[in-house]
């Protein structure tokens, strides 16, 4: 059947995985029962092992699911080092259900794929190699794609049932009272490894710095933390935060990010109090820099920031232009290393930054969300999963939670190459386009057409160039010319969640 | 016309198309790399066949290499091989550019 | 004159064979575009330059700016076959480079003419600029102006022409002082544009703007620019302020009302209005709206 995004997604599917199809982007206020995970109770005196290789002969099982986090971005160590051990011990059947996977983590995976180890998986995104062996259908089970606050909410409801998680941390004491935020390899928020520490059967932390007792602040609680492994080195400092937060000197990039700025400080929203997601990458850290010199003419100051945190927001919160961070997530050193300095800038788990099904997340207050895309279609449906091959190669991260903002834009080049990113129909539906407000390009940039009140508001700047975005689609199409259709076989090889559970969309096995 | 000599024109730099241009017996060879060959391989070849049998060439190997290249860019490149190739790029043939 | 004026603030420079600045070259909003087959680009790979301009100016749309090609010198095997290429590409205007003199203009002219006829292109219809790179440039710089009715505007290239005079570019530019005014009253008593040299360190901003001010108060139309960056900070220079504005627009509801009357005099506030006040209201007005500091219809926008 085709679900409210137009997305035929194939009955056998819906009956064999009890998927609903996604109908909208409104949650509403349903009541979910939530798990609770099994407890050991633990009286010893501390809680360390000494080796990987114990703790996976002691804790892991053939068919269990197993979790990591990515906090550590390709600096990763502690993936490779549970993963290798877990290979070697031959175990079968695992489903890998991590925060999300980085390029540093590709060619262990896909050794477990080709092994038999790993049949199943539940992630952000991929990339690389790892996209590519996927999206050639090497994986038993398809894969299951979720947002941030998606895989939040599936912890909760028990959809994801994390037996073991291995989570790295920079710090921890003997007992397991770890943050993420002092240590050579701090990388600041642990977010979304906060979820697994709450929900996990059991949980394992490594670190390569024990603290003495009792190690403060403590993100992760000792009441959580089953065991402790000392390593020689959870990752590489260098890594962890790399290269995401250079100011863009690209032209087209700051032509892009001062368009943006115009459309929101041209917006109803850009007032006193205003709360926005920048995220990284180039064109949102020129926006960041745009957007302050804005607040500062305007005298306007906002009431938080939200997200995947940089340097250039933390700049923002000393500056006193913005009150407060809400971190789930940070992307270079000076946001990780400033979070133990700065008690405004507030560490949060998954669910409190995006959850759909809790009480109240943070996405649900945020004014203004800048996102990218790899593909926008003539319906505002944006891609941030697949390449235009057809390739799995990209990753939801919050992209549906934080595009349920007030004002939702989308920044994206009108081509790149020879592939045009406004499309008539995005390879695959990620975001639905219901959620997002405004599409812009080096060119110009297209309202959603039910936002009349910001095409209102949009139309009086002068120098704005206003197009519908089908003519930034006609446009794109006259530069790149009309691409072949990609060829797929009838193999679904992936399943994209909406962050409400229901089924977006479905990847298929690409066809060369 | 015959190919006088291997030539070669364009970069491998994004946005550019490197195309080799060489003897052949056996119709246009194509050897084609490129990201997007599955999009648009077809109408690279299209392109650079068509400026090659304006020349009046139909037998030669010709080895290609995108990055992603615009038409424009392959028309551009192949017009630069070809009369490289043809040994005329003083005396550019005014009406096939 | 050749066509009516139209803003020349920026005239960015495109190395004509980088695929990837070429067909995005029209994104920036610069007034001119100029693709470049000289310098910007090796002495084996000229042909392909050429051609890729050719298919650029054919396939690309660049919108409202002006495009401009800087050829190669006449005194190189390249310059006849850029001439024909760029006139059968429809280009608005051929700029030579190291121009001396009137007659290099005037060599230009003919073999521009010739390629029209060949190409079936209006006659006339393809314009000329001129580069002074050396002393001898400047001292002529009179005649070069006035050698053709084609003539859109010369420029000074001061890399060239510094090394000429035994000098180098300094951050004050005293030693570029002579040359500017020089070319600056040449263009103006030509009727064409005047566009000063290009500035080559992005870094300096501070530079960018000292040097982009003290042309813009000598008079000159624009400044040739080599990052697109660039654009933005000259079109700063060049915006008019409020108070500008309004008197502008006092002076053409002035206009607007001998208009109306079937009056030859315009008067303001019981004054004549002269041409030259009449025509820096309009450039005043024309600069305003490219700035995006008045509406459609001409009102001012507080900022």
């Amino acid at each position: 059947m085709k679900n409210k995004v137009n997305r035929e997604i194939p009955d056998e599917i819906l009956a064999s995985t009890g998927y609903k199809p996604f109908e909208s982007v409104e949650y509403g206020h349903q009541v979910n029962q939530r798990v609770a995970p099994k407890v050991q109770a633990t009286t010893g005196p501390n809680k360390v092992v000494e080796s990987i290789d114990k703790i996976v002969e002691e804790t892991v099982r053939d068919g269990m699911t197993i979790s990591f986090h990515h906090h550590f971005r390709e600096g990763d160590f502690v993936f490779n080092m549970v993963m290798r051990s877990i290979i070697d011990h031959g175990l079968k059947d695992l489903t890998l259900a991590p925060s999300s996977l980085t390029n540093v983590m590709n060619d262990i995976v896909v050794e477990a794929i080709e092994k038999g180890v790993v049949t199943n998986i539940t992630s952000s995104g991929m990339r690389g190699s790892l996209g590519d062996v996927v999206s050639h259908g090497a994986l038993k089970n398809p894969v299951i794609f979720r947002s941030h606050g998606g895989r939040a909410r599936a912890i909760e409801n028990g959809d994801i049932k994390i037996d073991v998680a291995f989570l790295g941390v920079p710090n921890a004491d003997e007992m397991g009272n770890a943050n993420g935020m002092n240590g050579e390899t701090a990388f600041g928020s642990l977010g979304y490894a906060l979820m697994d520490a709450q929900y996990a059967n059991t949980l394992v932390l490594i670190t390569d710095d024990l603290k003495p007792y009792p190690n403060t602040p403590a993100s992760i609680k000792q009441t959580q933390v089953d065991y402790v492994v000392k390593v020689d080195k959870v990752g590489d400092p260098d890594k962890i935060g790399s290269g995401a937060t250079r100011f863009t000197k690209d032209p087209k990039e700051l032509q892009i990010a001062k368009m943006v700025n115009d459309v929101i400080i041209h917006s109803p929203y850009f007032k006193e109090g205003f709360s926005f997601q920048t995220g990284s990458g180039g064109a949102a850290l020129a926006v960041t820099r745009f957007l302050r010199q804005a607040m500062l003419d305007n005298h306007i100051t906002a009431s938080f920031a939200l997200g995947g945190i940089t340097k250039p927001t933390i700049d923002l919160l000393e500056e006193g232009l913005v009150k407060k961070i809400m971190d789930v997530q940070d992307f270079d050193k000076g946001a990780a290393f400033s979070m133990k300095s700065n008690p405004n800038q507030q560490e949060i788990d998954a669910s409190w930054y995006a959850d759909p099904a809790n009480k109240g997340a943070m996405v649900d207050k945020l004014d203004v969300a800048i996102l990218s895309a790899l593909e926008i279609d003539t319906k505002f449906n944006v891609n941030v999963m697949s390449g235009s091959d057809g390739v799995i190669r990209g990753a939801i991260g919050g992209h549906q939670d934080a595009a349920t903002a007030k004002l939702t834009i989308i920044s994206a080049p009108l081509v790149r190459g020879r592939i045009a990113t406004i499309v008539p129909d995005v390879t695959t539906v990620i975001t639905p386009g219901d959620s997002i407000d405004v599409v812009v390009t080096e060119i110009g940039l297209a309202i959603n057409p039910k936002r009349t009140d910001l095409i209102e508001a949009l139309s009086k700047v002068p120098g704005l160039p206003i197009y519908t975005i089908e003519e930034l689609q006609e446009r794109a199409q006259k530069i790149v010319g009309t691409p072949e259709p990609l060829q797929f076989t009838d193999r679904v090889v992936a399943l994209a969640e909406y962050r409400d559970g229901t089924l977006i969309d479905v990847i298929k096995q690409v066809k060369d | 016309m015959e190919i006088k000599k291997t030539a070669m024109a364009g970069t491998l730099e994004s946005s550019d198309i490197q195309i080799m241009l060489s003897q052949g017996s056996n119709g246009l060879e194509f050897d084609l790399v490129s990201d997007v060959a599955k999009q648009f391989g077809k109408a690279i070849q299209a392109t650079i066949t068509d400026v090659l049998n304006t020349y009046d060439i139909h037998d030669a190997k010709v080895k290609v290499v995108d990055k992603g290249a615009l038409d424009m860019v392959v028309k551009a490149r192949a017009i630069t091989v070809v009369q490289r190739a043809l040994d005329m790029a003083d005396e550019p043939d005014w009406k096939v550019i | 004159m050749v066509a009516e004026e139209r803003l020349r603030r920026t005239m960015m420079f495109v190395p004509g064979n980088n695929p990837a600045m070429v067909k995005d070259a029209g994104i920036f909003g610069a007034d001119s575009i100029m693709f470049d087959l000289e310098d910007a680009v090796s002495i084996t790979e000229k042909d392909a330059a050429r051609y890729l301009v050719y298919e650029a100016l054919k396939t690309v749309d660049y919108g409202n700016a002006e495009l401009v090609v800087r050829i190669n010198g006449l005194d190189t095997p390249f310059y006849e076959n850029d001439i024909k290429a760029m006139v059968k590409a429809n280009i608005d205007v051929i700029r030579l480079p190291k121009v001396e003199s009137a007659e290099m203009i005037k060599e230009l002219e003919q073999l521009v003419e010739s390629a029209e006829k060949e190409f079936g292109r209006e006659v006339g219809s393809t314009h000329l600029m001129a580069a002074i790179e050396s002393a001898q440039g400047v001292v002529n710089a009179n005649e070069i102006a006035a050698a053709s009715d084609r003539m859109i505007g010369i420029a000074l290239s001061a890399e060239d022409y510094t090394t000429d005079m035994k000098t180098h570019r300094y951050p004050d530019g005293q030693e570029l002082l002579y040359a500017r005014n020089v070319i600056l009253h040449a263009a103006r008593a030509a009727g064409i544009a005047a566009f000063d040299t290009v500035f080559t360190n992005l870094d300096d901003t501070e530079g960018f703007y000292r040097e982009t001010r003290l042309i813009h108060q000598l008079g000159f139309d624009g400044k040739s620019l080599i990052n697109p960056r660039q654009i933005a900070m000259v079109n700063e220079v060049y915006q008019p302020t409020a108070k500008e504005i309004l008197n502008a627009q006092n002076v053409i509801a002035a206009i607007e009302e001998a208009r109306r009357k079937g009056s030859g005099v315009i008067a303001m506030n019981g004054q004549m209005v002269d041409r030259p006040v009449v025509l820096r209201a309009e450039r005043v007005m024309r600069l305003a709206k490219a700035n995006n500091l008045v509406d459609s219809e001409g009102n001012y926008i507080e900022k």
